[in-house]
């Protein structure tokens, strides 16, 4: 059985815009997904009809076997959604919009106040938990609602861009608390626009543009389709020509210290640095100049055949 | 646990949420609607009611009093659920409940609770305050607290369709303003039926309000212009309606879901 399987998903908006073209997806049970696409690609649409606040046109939605529309409370019940934008009462305390949460889910009182006080201290909420939600921090507000998502124990736990406008050391800590998350079983299908974070997280990968899924495999597959990376070196000596470096490497003076070099999937960057060694220069330090998944997604969203290995 | 203890609870909660919510604020919910009707009683009362003499046997106002009280009890019902439904809906956090395993039916519930709640919150507020007025004996308290129950219902349903349809804050003023104000004035509060000429009797009679406020007066004062048989079908019957149209409104998603 699967978390999540979508089968010929349709949604037609009644402008006559078609956000999702027939999608299929299967997420595993226990999976930690990413579901990425540019802008208006239609996963916000997705995760819209996942979440009920949007009606399907067609097709086929099952949350761990249930059909979404024939057995909707089944279904529900086993979902926790962390949305986009900001959807609880600012005026509420923490405390009670948690509460509140548990409530609409059928979860008793006593349950409610054992969670709540669990996941209020992993994220970091406990104390705030008599402030109003309009007194919290974007990064608070963001966890506030991972908080809220996680209050009934569901089984599916969507984030759509949990991240988002947090600073990266509170975004470190977020990811720790959902791997854990992970790590306890529950199944996550995670949008970002942080793909760093897509690639470190995530173990299975879906890219949908246009209304469609443009792809849909396993991280590392999808990381090994990369022909090429791109490199920077900062050396020590100054240069003031592109060394001359044998192989199918593709070398660009940035400055007097620092080369670009695009190196093919079957060459090691190894052979590059004794090269350079060779020729007296050598490396202070070096980096990835784009993530790898960043380079992957740009190249698929723009259809270019390079650098992905068909 | 059952799936209906589940549903109980998820009732209790939206209750105590939408009670929760004007209780807070009852500086804005409770306050207004009893110095508005405490300036009734004032001026329409004590100083103009002396020189209108009786109606349909009474001081003037007795007579109004139970008009006065339901007036209060309806705008303050409507108030409260198209307000708090609309504000859920502006804000977003109405998804909250959307997104959880609830039937619309319980989500209806949870609001008219509010609705009926701060109705008769408002409506015990004012029948106090009017006991600083007048004196009155209740003729049939059982009826008195039937017909505000019902009359609540009615109108916590109406502000939710209003709630539902509402796009902007002024959408939210604009039933009230142009159409319960003046059916409420038009529905016998200051003045018995009898008094207008035919045509406007019969007029009157296609005014819901009118039903409501005469059965009222009717419990309070054991006088009415309406036969009680009458007009407790009819609210009954409006209930209905509006009930149906709130679950055909949320189970379509219409105003909540793209």
């Amino acid at each position: 059985m699967y978390a999540l399987e979508i089968n010929q998903l349709r949604k037609t908006y009644k402008n006559g815009f078609e956000a999702l073209k027939g999608i299929d997806l299967k997420v595993q049970k226990g999976d930690f997904f990413a579901l990425l696409g540019p802008n208006g690609a239609g996963k916000s649409t997705c995760i819209g009809i996942l979440s009920s606040l949007i009606n399907k046109t067609s097709g086929e939605v099952k949350i761990f076997g249930h059909d979404l529309e024939k057995e909707v409370i089944q279904a529900k019940s086993k979902i926790g959604m962390v949305p986009q934008e900001f959807n609880f009462n600012i005026f509420e305390p923490v405390g009670e919009i948690i509460a509140n949460q548990g409530g609409y889910y059928g979860v008793p009182s006593v349950d409610v106040k054992k969670q709540s006080e669990y996941f209020l201290k992993e994220l970091g909420l406990w104390d705030k938990r008599f402030l109003q939600a309009r007194d919290l921090s974007g990064g608070m507000k963001r966890r506030l609602m991972i908080a809220r998502a996680l209050i009934h124990k569901p089984e599916l736990l969507i984030l759509d861009e949990p991240t988002a406008g947090v600073d990266i050391e509170l975004r470190r800590s977020m990811w720790k608390f959902m791997r854990n998350i992970n790590d306890q079983g529950t199944t996550i299908i995670l949008t970002t626009h942080y793909l760093e974070e897509a690639e470190q997280m995530c173990r299975n990968i879906a890219i949908i543009d246009q209304g469609n899924i443009i792809k849909n495999t396993s991280m590392k597959s999808l990381l090994s389709t990369l022909n090429n990376e791109t490199f920077v070196f900062y050396l020590r000596q100054s240069v003031t020509e592109v060394p001359q470096i044998n192989g199918d490497f593709e070398v660009r003076l940035i400055d007097e210290h620092t080369l670009e070099v695009d190196i093919p999937r079957e060459q090691t960057i190894n052979s590059l640095i004794l090269q350079l060694h060779g020729q007296g220069l050598e490396i202070d330090r070096m980096r990835n100049k784009v993530n790898r998944l960043e380079e992957l997604f740009v190249s698929l969203i723009n259809n270019k055949e390079a650098p992905v290995k068909n | 646990m059952t799936q209906l203890q589940k549903y109980w609870i998820a009732y209790i909660t939206i209750s105590r949420k939408e009670i929760l919510r004007f209780s807070r604020i009852w500086v804005q919910t409770i306050v207004p609607p009893v110095i508005t009707v405490a300036l009734y009683f004032l001026i329409f009362g004590n100083l103009i009611g002396d020189r209108i003499g009786e109606m349909d046997g009474m001081s003037y106002i007795d007579f109004i009093m139970p008009g006065l009280i339901m007036m209060s009890i309806i705008t303050s019902s409507y108030a409260n659920v198209v307000s708090s439904f609309y504000g859920a809906k502006f804000s977003k956090h109405i998804e909250e409940m959307l997104v959880s395993p609830i039937p619309n039916v319980v989500i209806l519930l949870g609001f008219l609770t509010g609705g009926i709640a701060r109705g008769l919150s408002v409506g015990l507020a004012v029948t106090i305050v009017a006991l600083f007025f007048t004196s009155f004996n209740v003729y049939n308290p059982l009826l008195v607290f039937t017909v505000a129950l019902l009359t609540s219902l009615l109108f916590s349903l109406a502000g939710l369709i209003n709630g539902v349809y509402a796009t902007s804050f002024d959408d939210v003023s604009i039933i009230p303003t142009f159409v319960l104000t003046p059916l409420t004035y038009l529905g016998g509060i200051f003045y018995s039926i009898q008094l207008l000429p035919e045509i406007w009797q019969k007029i009157s009679l296609i005014n819901p309000i009118l039903y409501m406020i005469n059965s009222f007066r009717y419990g309070f004062l054991g006088v009415s212009d309406i036969d009680l048989s009458v007009a407790l079908p009819i609210i009954i019957i409006f209930i209905v309606i509006l009930f149906t149209a709130c679950m055909y409104l949320l189970n379509r998603g219409i105003g909540i879901r793209n």
